[in-house]
């Protein structure tokens, strides 16, 4: 999964994807998480990293992983591959 | 470890009216009158409804303040349909309010609270002959809804020696569309003079009160002007006709309380008059009608919604988080339109009752039955809330707790808080045994010969 090229992020959660014109806002936990696939970690190294960090169950962390991937893709904020 | 919380991405729709209502409460909801709610729902459970003695209390006094610092003589009456639980019902009472009842049960129930048969007012469309005939002992306020209600009544002041003391229910048009044209007598086309005539012709009936209830969330107080005109301009030619002096003058209820009307952008307390907004428009409207200072009426009032909205919240708790197939967040609840048959009329607030963070989602809001009508919110934004929070739904007091139905879940259990802090609980949850206690069946269809 990437990021798609020209998608602008601001430290504080704010995105932009001039492609669209569409505006967002994301938390913190979805910023690192951007960051994350910016690096071009994989969903498994996402999960193990935050599951290294956070208080939170991997049943959890999966089911709201996906569904942000969900979202990020439906918003085209990243591309699948 | 960190604290962690959930990854949300939320779209911006600059310059598009927020669909999802505009006011998100920054605070959580922790306690009700200084009681935890976390602590009400470990001990009563969730779902819980819970009433505020207190708020009762105050919102009937300002009420009574509003109307009886502008006119001389009034009289409330609680109107039991909005919410007939005793302890309530005896919180009205003992600050002073008689009884408004649209049924033998509700009547009953206000014997039973021990509201003298001659303060209750009785209402409704539908009462049978021997209704009439315990109202007619009691010496109560019969409000008679329609000819074939007069006529029987006559027929049975015959049988014995007691005179009735009645009052017409009478339909107008105040300007507001739909005119409530189906209860009472109509005053336009002259059937509720005609009323009167019949009941002025009857030796055993006094014509003591004129009533009228106009609508219900009525947020127009002009209505409420034109309506009080209208029954003293009928009193002064009652009086000029017959002599008669009427007793009092019954405006109804209809008040809105605070809540959001569904579909309104416009929060309902921003909008919604005041207490005393309406006692102004009916006041006005008696002390300018005519009526001689010495000889004004009593001016009875049946508010129920504005009285107890205020004071009851439903605690409940997340059950699920979804997404539906179109994207949309989806959050169902433990309690649905089961318990809160006001959320086909309002937009419900609902608040966290634990700390959250400012990030928020717009929702849909689901009760747990299974059937695709059970929506409690169809669009809110709310903070992240995740299975098992809690949450308090606002401005719950009035209807639920009678329009309440037993289907997929039970009724559960309602506390009140008293003054002092302390929680009571006024009615038990319903269980399988609830249900069971009523039910018969047939010897050849029981699973165990001895049931
Ligand atoms: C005759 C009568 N009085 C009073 C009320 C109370 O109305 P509200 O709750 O709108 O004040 C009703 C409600 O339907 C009613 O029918």
């Amino acid at each position: 999964m990437k990021v798609n090229k020209n998608i602008a992020i601001s430290e504080s959660g704010f995105i932009f994807n001039p492609g669209t014109g569409d505006s967002f806002s994301t938390n913190a936990m979805g910023q690192e998480i951007i960051r994350m696939l910016n690096e071009g970690k994989t969903r498994e190294e996402i999960t193990d990293f935050i599951l290294s960090r956070y208080e939170v169950e991997k049943g959890i962390l999966e089911k709201d992983l996906g569904d942000y991937f969900f979202m990020l893709g439906t918003y085209h904020i990243v591309q699948n591959g | 470890m960190l604290p962690y919380e959930r990854p949300i991405i939320t779209r911006y729709n600059p310059g598009i009216t927020n669909k999802f209502g505009s006011r998100v409460d920054y605070f959580p909801f922790t306690q009700i009158d200084g009681v935890p709610v976390k602590r009400i729902i470990d001990e009563y459970g969730s779902p819980c409804f819970v009433l505020s003695e207190r708020t009762i209390r105050d919102t009937y006094r300002n009420a009574l303040r509003a109307f009886s610092t502008r006119y001389p003589k009034v009289q409330f009456a609680w109107s039991y349909k909005t919410n007939y639980l005793n302890a309530v019902c005896q919180v009205f009472h003992q600050e002073g309010a008689w009884a408004e009842v649209v049924s033998m049960f509700e009547y009953q129930k206000a014997l039973q609270n021990g509201v003298s048969g001659d303060q209750i007012l009785f209402n409704g469309p539908d009462k049978t002959a021997d209704d009439l005939r315990t109202a007619l002992h009691n010496n109560s306020l019969i409000h008679i809804d329609h000819f074939d209600e007069l006529y029987l009544l006559s027929e049975i002041v015959r049988e014995g020696g007691k005179k009735a003391r009645v009052a017409i229910r009478i339909n107008m048009d105040t300007g507001v569309y739909p005119q409530w044209d189906r209860f009472g007598f109509n005053y336009e086309n002259e059937t509720a003079w005609e009323a009167v005539q019949k009941i002025m012709g009857q030796p055993n009936m006094i014509l003591t009160g004129l009533h009228c209830h106009i609508g219900t969330y009525m947020l127009s107080t002009r209505a409420y002007h034109l309506a009080a005109t209208k029954l003293a301009q009928l009193a002064l030619k009652i009086k000029s006709q017959y002599g008669h002096r009427i007793a009092y003058i019954d405006i109804g209820g209809g008040f809105a309380s605070g809540n959001t009307l569904k579909g309104s952008y416009l929060q309902g307390s921003d909008v919604i008059p005041t207490m005393d907004d309406y006692a102004e428009a009916i006041t006005t409207a008696l002390l300018g009608s005519g009526i001689p200072t010495t000889e004004l009426p009593y001016l009875y009032l049946e508010a129920g919604r504005a009285l107890i909205d205020d004071a009851g919240y439903l605690l409940g708790s997340v059950v699920a988080i979804k997404r539906l197939s179109d994207g949309r967040r989806a959050t169902i609840m433990d309690f649905g339109v089961n318990l809160l048959f006001t959320s086909f009329w309002y937009d419900h607030r609902i608040t966290p009752a634990q700390e959250f963070s400012r990030h928020t989602e717009d929702m849909v809001v689901y009760g747990p039955l299974c059937m695709n009508i059970d929506v409690v919110r169809e669009n809110i934004s709310l903070p992240l809330l995740n299975r098992g929070d809690q949450v308090v739904v606002h401005r719950v007091g009035a209807y639920n707790m009678t329009q309440w139905m037993q289907f997929i879940s039970m009724r559960p259990n309602v506390v009140m808080i008293d003054r002092e802090g302390g929680v009571h609980l006024i009615r038990e949850r319903e269980t399988v045994d609830t249900l069971n206690q009523q039910e018969r069946t047939p010897a050849h269809l029981r699973a165990n010969p001895q049931q």
